[in-house]
């Protein structure tokens, strides 16, 4: 019951930061958004793997906490070398 | 609404397949949801941002509107959307696809070949052969990769552009073992629950490919070498193969493992394990291989300007 | 003692977790600039994370389930903090200013503004 509607404000949550990545403004806006919703899903599947009842879910929610951190380094890689140039014209 | 931003459009698509591995999971298709985890979050945003180094960050904005296109366009969305109806809802038992061979292998999977997980018994043996030509197009796609961007033969000796984080650089040398622990997991976990070769290479890579964002790619180029990825991705599909190979000459069909021992059930264990285990060498290098490719095309293209 | 821990502190744990998630949440969307967004975020989201797992821990009776959400908590405790640390210091190194700052460069820079993202 309870867990349920910790499900439910995740969602919430996640709706929200999918706003947040709409919105921007800057990119790294997006990426904090991004990340927020890495581990967001994280959460959500393994709170959907205590419900359901199947633990085997709670492997994929490791893969993404690993996953996500990997994507949020190679997407901070991408800044790092681009700052320097401008847009193109 | 329109990004001209095409790294907002990666970011958003790597969103979108947070959520379709959510969708997938509410589906309870854990292998699926699995995989799009590793590989539409992770390692394809990492090639596409890749991608976006070497040919520019930002579209070029056009005026002109092709109403052709955009009709044709309509038009075929229309008519896919229309063809929806005919699909049987989701989860009906007369739906044309719950009524041919899957109910074989449901019933069947277990007392066959031994492993609980029905859909890794699909893909590695009652589809055995189908999964070694998907191999066969990722080492060809990998084959392709490495012929447009080895041509020069240069190797990058970009200094990391991550250096500076020095809590990133002290962080991830606790984690990479970790994570390969991880995919060695997946790897060997496959026929229990969900995952199996191909996960287990991706999140191999991902690993590597951590490791070389972080420490350059000449210092990953020391955990394995380009000879060393390239004879890696032919071991792996030579390996799935020689296995049908074996089957065949110990008496039965290509890739029919229950002749390998005196067992039939035995037998099928011990196939899938091997083919997984090709699968997920030749994934893992060529995925490797392919990021630090396109990380020694940017150190070439930095050099001529 | 066990079933005061699954029926008393676990509920509470998730309650207090989801609620931290929500009030980051809420900063993210109406925090002025992106440093004050990553402040909201990233301290209420390792707590509520950590509790939501935690939670989940006392309620779950396997041992493997048990390990394997003990192996998320770690993650989730390392990899969170690490990627928006290293998040806000591109952000800086790439040049969004934070509000408050906006007024004290621009006198430094002749009245010119900086550019605010």
């Amino acid at each position: 019951m309870i867990a349920a509607g910790a499900l439910i404000a995740i969602l919430v949550v996640m709706i929200i930061a999918l706003v947040r990545a709409f919105l921007g403004p800057t990119l790294h806006d997006r990426i904090l958004s991004i990340n927020v919703l890495g581990t967001k899903t994280v959460l959500l599947i393994a709170l959907a793997a205590y419900l359901s009842g199947t633990p085997g879910y709670l492997d994929i929610a490791l893969v993404y906490a690993l996953i996500n951190f990997v994507s949020i380094i190679g997407a901070l890689q991408f800044f790092e070398q681009n700052t320097s140039r401008g847009p193109a014209q | 609404m329109r990004f001209r931003d095409l790294v907002a459009v990666v970011m958003l698509a790597g969103l979108y397949s947070l959520i379709a591995s959510g969708l997938f999971i509410v589906m309870d298709a854990a292998d699926v949801a699995f995989t799009e985890a590793a590989v539409g979050a992770g390692v394809s945003t990492l090639l596409m941002l890749k991608t976006l180094t070497l040919t520019g960050r930002y579209k070029t904005p056009k005026t002109s509107r092709h109403i052709i296109a955009f009709v044709s366009v309509a038009l075929t969305g229309g008519l896919l959307i229309y063809g929806t109806h005919d699909m049987a809802p989701f989860g009906s038992a007369d739906a044309p696809s719950q009524n041919h061979v899957s109910r074989d292998y449901l019933e069947n999977s277990i007392s066959e070949t031994g492993t609980p997980n029905v859909v890794t018994s699909i893909l590695a043996s009652y589809r055995g052969f189908d999964t070694l030509g998907e191999l066969f197009v990722i080492f060809t796609a990998g084959i392709g990769v490495l012929v447009l961007f080895d041509g020069t033969g240069a190797r990058s000796t970009l200094r990391p552009p991550l250096a500076d984080h020095l809590v990133l650089r002290v962080v991830t040398r606790i984690l990479i073992p970790l994570i390969l622990l991880f995919a060695l997991y997946v790897q060997f976990h496959g026929e229990y629950g969900p995952g199996g070769g191909f996960q287990a290479g991706v999140i191999f890579a991902a690993a590597l490919i951590l490791y070389s964002i972080l420490f350059g790619a000449a210092a990953a180029r020391r955990i394995l070498s380009d000879d060393e990825t390239r004879v890696l991705a032919a071991i792996g599909l030579l390996l799935f193969a020689s296995v049908g190979v074996m089957t065949v000459l110990m008496g039965g069909a290509f890739l029919d493992y229950s002749v390998l021992t005196e067992d039939p059930v035995a037998g099928q264990l011990l196939g899938i394990i091997l083919v997984e285990l090709g699968v997920g060498i030749t994934v893992a290098s060529m995925i490797f291989r392919t990021f630090l490719e396109f990380e020694d095309r940017q150190c070439a293209d930095e050099a001529q300007k | 003692m066990m079933t005061l821990i699954q029926q008393l502190i676990a509920p509470l744990m998730l309650i207090v977790g989801s609620f931290l998630c929500l009030t980051g949440a809420i900063g993210m969307l109406r925090f002025p600039d992106f440093f004050t967004r990553v402040h909201a975020t990233s301290v209420t989201e390792t707590l509520g994370a950590g509790l939501i797992l935690f939670g989940l821990i006392f309620l779950s009776d396997g041992l493997v389930e048990v390990i394997k959400l003990a192996l998320i908590l770690l993650f989730l405790l390392i990899t969170g903090p690490t990627a928006v640390h290293a998040l806000a210091k591109a952000a800086l190194a790439a040049g969004v200013v934070p509000d408050g700052e906006t007024k004290k460069i621009s006198s430094q820079t002749n009245g010119e503004p900086p550019l605010k993202r």
